[in-house]
């Protein structure tokens, strides 16, 4: 990818600067991080198209990539005078993200949907109504039978109406790159019967002012009937037929292996996406970049034991020899780097042990300093006025004391992007209003939370690309991989359908449990 | 067949000479036997006194060594090789009999017909 040529859409690419590449890099790294831990509820996934080079122009790979990437890079430049240097664009993007309105297009698909339904139930009504206001003198009257079928109308109608509202008016939680076959079918279905109805009316009864106020009624019933019938699809299709079981997905996210196998029922690509985000954000630990990578003392030194080579054109046998003998030595060296891996790793399990350690005996310490004020002790004790304090207070007052070996703590976890000192206070109110013990405060620092505890709710969605090599409206199969693309990660889904099971009987007579004494130990000899 | 402790035993037996037979790498006899200090001699199925502590035969393989050699189920097994097999944990006694650099055990085995036929003959006239 680095030598490829790249034109026009990316032409901004060209014009970096190549020496400031390493300071971006690090700053866009944290830019990315803090977008990533602020704001945003929902989410939105969008497609990209297979094939294209995926262009993240922040993508936060570290400072071990190629620094003389753009001295062998050929780029067409577009004929601008000024040329945007990188830095300009992300900052760019990036107000234009956090400020974009509400996407109208989000909520474009459920208002079509309540238009028809409100639509289709009110039809019937219209039908009832409308030969009774056009022409209600010459209609036949109807007698106990139209009774009858007004109240059996009404109640269906009534049905429908709760059951749309639980089942359908739901606040949508993701917007899907293509249609979602199933409901775009349900809807057609729906303005399709509804259409053909009003024909039927419009030829049958309204032209020839029809008087059997009676047919007119059944007629509305029967419309109620298929309606009822086209919300049993719906929910079979929308809502049941997912349940049943029939594939393990695994989930493995792209920087830190860290991994998940679930059961999903028969799902399109887009739908199982979004049912995997959703378990995303409270299943998988925390994404921390800082995490990541080998220590570079290891990795520094594993690569310079190899830089041996000659441009001699004549060598001579002691230089030969001399460098195979180099070569032999830096082959043993390399040997050590996991040795040294091992003991680094065991030294910073060391320090973040004693560091916790700290921690924990401070924040015990701290929590015994105040204890709840029960209303009979503020009669009781007159000569001992204490002050007392909201919780708010009390959290001020013993964050003091344990401030310094959480910063620490923090810091040796690399968890300090995280938590703020504001996050911490408002944490550390919340426990003491719920009377919860310092163990119950620590555990949200001990341990790296999943994704949606760090979260703040916002209106805005959450971005995430779905790329997959199949269309993605078509349903899961053996075999198929897509991933789901965010800036600096990405979780990639393979598709396993579930076994088989043959599941055989065997029966046991209760009575069949009986048991002797081992006769003594006997040997053949 | 009962002994009382401390007394010496008394027996009638018989003398039996097995020849081992070589079957791959091992040197078998082909029977089983059961019983030692070391095992509940409660369970025992061929002993009158359920008492004894003897290594007794429990199994036979049909067409073995032991069963040429005219062995039965059931005998008790007094001597191996003039090693006493009546006061033997169970693994002491397998040892005796399975030694490699050994081709031929004899063995004095004692069982209750032999009583019975001796005491037969000495009680006719």
């Amino acid at each position: 990818m680095d030598n490829e040529s790249q034109y026009s859409g990316y032409s901004y690419k060209s014009s970096h600067s190549r020496s400031s590449r390493k300071h971006r890099d690090r700053r866009d790294r944290h830019r990315s991080k803090s977008r990533d831990s602020s704001s945003r509820g929902d989410k939105s996934v969008t497609i990209q198209t297979p094939g294209e080079p995926l262009l993240d122009a922040e993508s936060t790979r570290g400072d071990d990539r190629d620094d003389n990437w753009g001295e062998t890079t050929t780029v067409v430049t577009g004929t601008s005078e000024h040329s945007i240097s990188n830095e300009d664009l992300t900052r760019v993007t990036k107000d234009l993200e956090e400020s974009t309105p509400l996407e109208c297009k989000r909520f474009l698909g459920p208002a079509l949907g309540g238009c028809l339904s409100f639509f289709a139930l009110v039809t019937p009504l219209a039908f009832l109504i409308l030969p009774q206001v056009l022409w209600r003198d010459v209609l036949e009257p109807c007698g106990t039978p139209c009774e009858g079928l007004y109240v059996s109308l009404a109640f269906k109608l009534l049905v429908l109406l709760i059951s749309s509202w639980a089942l359908f008016l739901r606040p949508p939680r993701a917007t899907l790159p293509r249609f979602f076959v199933f409901r775009c079918l349900l809807m057609v279905l729906v303005f399709l019967f509804v259409a053909s109805y009003w024909l039927f009316y419009g030829v049958r009864v309204l032209e020839p002012k029809e008087r059997d106020y009676r047919g007119i009624v059944e007629y509305a019933a029967s419309l109620v009937d298929a309606l009822l019938f086209i919300q049993y699809l719906a929910l079979v299709l929308l809502e049941v037929r997912h349940l049943q079981p029939a594939f393990c997905l695994k989930v493995v996210r792209s920087t830190d292996g860290a991994s998940k196998f679930y059961n999903v029922g028969h799902l399109s690509i887009q739908r199982a996406a979004v049912w995997v985000l959703d378990r995303y954000y409270s299943d998988f630990p925390v994404y921390n970049p800082a995490l990541l990578n080998l220590p570079k003392s290891i990795l520094s030194k594993k690569m310079t034991g190899f830089k041996v080579y000659s441009l001699d054109e004549n060598t001579t046998n002691n230089s030969t020899g001399q460098s195979r003998a180099m070569i032999a030595a830096a082959a043993r060296r390399r040997d050590n780097s996991h040795n040294e891996f091992y003991y680094e790793e065991c030294e910073m399990d060391r320090r973040v042990r004693k560091r916790k350690a700290r921690l924990v005996v401070a924040v015990e310490e701290a929590f015994t300093h105040i204890k709840r004020l029960h209303e009979e002790e503020v009669a009781s004790s007159p000569k001992h006025p204490r002050e007392v304090m909201d919780p708010r207070e009390a959290a001020q007052a013993i964050f003091a004391s344990m401030a310094r070996a959480m910063q620490k703590y923090l810091r040796t976890t690399r968890q300090q992007a995280f938590h703020s000192m504001e996050s911490i206070l408002t944490h550390l109110q919340f426990c003491i209003t719920h009377n919860m013990t310092p163990k119950a405060f620590l555990e949200r620092y001990l341990t790296p939370g999943p994704t949606m505890q760090y979260q703040q709710q916002n209106g805005r969605g959450r971005q995430w690309t779905l790329v997959s090599e199949e269309p993605v409206t078509s349903s899961l199969r053996q075999g198929l991989v897509f991933s789901l693309r965010r800036l600096d990660f990405s979780l990639v889904v393979t598709v396993t359908p579930l076994p088989f099971l043959r599941l055989g009987e065997e029966f046991i007579d209760p009575k069949s449990h009986k048991f002797v004494m081992r006769l003594q130990s006997e040997t053949s000899v | 067949m009962a002994f009382t402790p401390g007394q010496p035993v008394t027996a009638v037996v018989q003398r039996i000479e097995i020849q081992k037979l070589r079957q791959g790498d091992n040197l078998i006899l082909g029977f089983s036997i059961g019983g030692g200090i070391d095992q509940d001699p409660g369970q025992n199925p061929f002993s009158e006194d359920k008492t004894d502590k003897g290594i007794y035969v429990t199994r036979i393989s049909a067409g073995g060594p032991a069963d040429e050699a005219g062995l039965r189920m059931g005998d008790k097994i007094m001597q191996v090789n003039g090693w006493d097999m009546t006061m033997v944990t169970h693994d002491q006694a397998r040892k005796r009999l399975t030694k490699k650099n050994e081709d031929v055990v004899r063995l004095l085995v004692t069982r209750k017909s032999l009583e019975d036929a001796v005491r037969q003959s000495m009680t006719r006239p």
